[in-house]
């Protein structure tokens, strides 16, 4: 069925309604998450209150808003912090990994290929219990060695940045190698014979070529890091994360507050997802 | 010298790649495997066995909760193959410039949003005071407030609703590279709609959903989120029963155990897929 072959409207109309029914699925749970969070009820659901702006500025009990409610300012800021560091870590190793993918010829490419692709089919809960275990069994035999505490290796926010960067990282090479495979040697031989050592062609030539991919890698990394749960869940410490603080009020029941930081986060995720689009489809 | 020098370079690229590989993907998996095959038998004191497989075969609860988690993942990833196919042809094959792009990031947005507040609009959606339950209510079909959270049904949904763009993502890529010109084809040499269907466009579009399907298949398999909150208390998913283990319990062994089969089951659909469709990893994930 394609556009230049005839077919009986009947089809095409019950294809088109279908296509329609499908995309109010998809919109159906974001709105009514964004709608609740101007309802003037302490509960996110009918009936309908009224409006109010209470759930983002409000500051008397129960209508505690987002802006003045510290446990959610602060774990937006641990996110913030694990985020940052997340996306620095998997776009530095995964710029390395992709000149390593992309320009060398070495025994065991193929192999090591692979096992770069490993963390894409690991599911996460593994990847955290994995991780948790071996550094805690770590911990426990260096402090039975030394008499020392090494506590960046409990439960905390160094084990989930970690946790995190394990899996991330494979998407961000696999972003800057296919801009990589794109780069023209010769631009680099250019700069060569003109004088440039090998440091230099690749930091002025090169790097400013991959620059929209590593942009890219890094606001996908944010972003797969701010929303990262089941990694994070077995890793956390008592700095817990965004999306953990969530769950946990989620879980015992919430007043809309949490509609409204959600709503946050569907703009800011929305919005830093289309920019990174733009970006690397308006350099390419 | 040059040589000596593009080798230290070769070496200086690979520290990152062997450094995060080892560590935190080899090591931990490797750590994992010893602890799922050690058995406490004193305070601080292990035995080497196979005690804690055991525990999980003799167990009915465990083994039940792995087969169901398993076949509803199958099924969510039927279901999102399906679901997702015709929109996946609509992009590809029905539209033309703005609108594919309009249409595309339109399946997009909610990727880029957390899960967390995909399942928490499904939760307002579906509970017994929530928006379907009304609406129904208000249409006169039901007399009463119905529960629709906490089944196995509402699972689903929120599981196919979180996986079905990575199916549509890929499905779009494959079908794109389609010329329309082999679907004119079909139609002059007299074939008609559902055989150039068989014939045509599902061996191309083969690629794609191999790799949509694992990757909603390892998606469902490995999710927390949707079962735990949509499902209730009583929603049995494995990933629940190895988070139990570890964090309420403290039986790591026996959690190690758990997650080791969980990564085997998916490893081992993952492999049988890539077998099927006589595919290889690096073409199905690294594009």
């Amino acid at each position: 069925m394609i556009p230049t072959v005839p077919q009986s409207n009947v089809l095409k109309w019950s294809y088109r309604a279908y296509v329609t029914l499908f995309f109010v699925y998809l919109a159906l749970p974001l709105s009514v998450v964004c709608a609740f969070a101007f309802n003037d009820s302490v509960f996110p659901s009918l009936p309908w209150e009224g409006f109010t702006m209470a759930w983002f500025f409000g500051d008397e009990a129960p209508f505690i808003g987002v802006f003045h409610e510290r446990s959610i300012l602060r774990s937006i800021g641990t996110s913030a912090f694990v985020a940052i560091w997340v996306a620095g870590l998997a776009v530095f190793v995964g710029t390395c990994n992709a000149f390593l993918f992309v320009r060398h010829n070495f025994r065991g490419r193929g192999f090591l290929y692979i096992l770069m692709l490993l963390p894409l089919i690991i599911p996460g809960v593994i990847l955290g219990i994995s991780i948790l275990v071996f550094s805690s069994t770590v911990a426990n035999t260096l402090e039975d060695a030394t008499g020392l505490w090494f506590d960046g290796l409990r439960p905390g926010l160094i084990l989930v940045i970690l946790g995190q960067f394990s899996f991330i990282t494979t998407f961000a090479t696999l972003v800057i190698s296919a801009r990589l495979q794109k780069f023209d040697l010769s631009l680099e031989e250019a700069a060569l014979n003109l004088g440039a050592t090998k440091w230099g062609a690749v930091r002025q030539v090169t790097l400013p070529f991959l620059l929209p991919a590593i942009v890219g890698a890094g606001v996908v990394s944010i972003l797969m890091s701010f929303e990262n749960f089941n990694t994070t869940l077995m890793l956390v410490g008592s700095d817990s994360p965004l999306t953990i603080t969530m769950f946990d009020k989620l879980k015992h029941g919430s007043t809309p507050v949490l509609n409204a930081v959600s709503l946050l986060l569907i703009i800011c995720s929305a919005g830093l997802g289309l920019i990174s689009l733009l970006f690397q489809r308006g350099k390419s | 010298m040059t040589s000596d020098k593009s080798k230290l370079g070769f070496y200086l690229l690979l520290a990152p790649l062997l450094l995060w590989l080892v560590v935190l993907i080899i090591l931990p998996h490797i750590g994992l495997f010893f602890v799922s095959i050690s058995e406490k038998v004193g305070v601080r004191e292990y035995e080497t066995g196979l005690g804690n497989y055991a525990v999980f075969f003799n167990e009915p609860l465990y083994w039940r909760t792995f087969a169901r988690t398993a076949i509803m993942s199958i099924s969510t990833t039927a279901l999102t193959l399906i679901l997702g196919f015709p929109i996946a042809y609509y992009i590809a094959k029905m539209t033309r410039g703005r609108t594919k792009t309009t249409l595309f990031l339109m399946c997009l947005i909610p990727f880029w949003v957390s899960e967390l507040v995909r399942t928490f609009g499904w939760m307002i959606l579906l509970r017994e005071t929530g928006i379907i339950s009304n609406a129904l209510q208000s249409i006169g079909l039901i007399s009463g407030p119905v529960e629709f959270l906490y089944n196995d049904a509402a699972i689903m949904v929120g599981l196919v609703y979180t996986s079905i763009l990575f199916m549509i993502v890929p499905l779009v890529t494959t079908l794109d590279s389609l010329d329309d010109s082999m679907i004119e084809a079909g139609y002059d040499l007299g074939g008609n709609g559902v055989s150039i269907l068989r014939e045509i466009i599902i061996p191309h579009a083969m690629p794609g959903i191999v790799s949509g399907c694992i990757v909603v298949f390892m998606l469902s398999l490995g999710n927390y989120l949707t079962p735990i909150l949509l499902g209730g208390k009583d929603s049995l998913w494995f990933t629940g029963l190895i988070y139990t283990q570890f964090i309420t319990r403290f039986n790591w062994e026996l959690g190690s155990a758990f997650g080791f089969l969980l990564l085997a089951l998916s490893s081992g659909i993952v492999f049988l897929g890539l077998k099927l469709s006589r595919q290889t990893l690096t073409e199905t994930m690294g594009r």
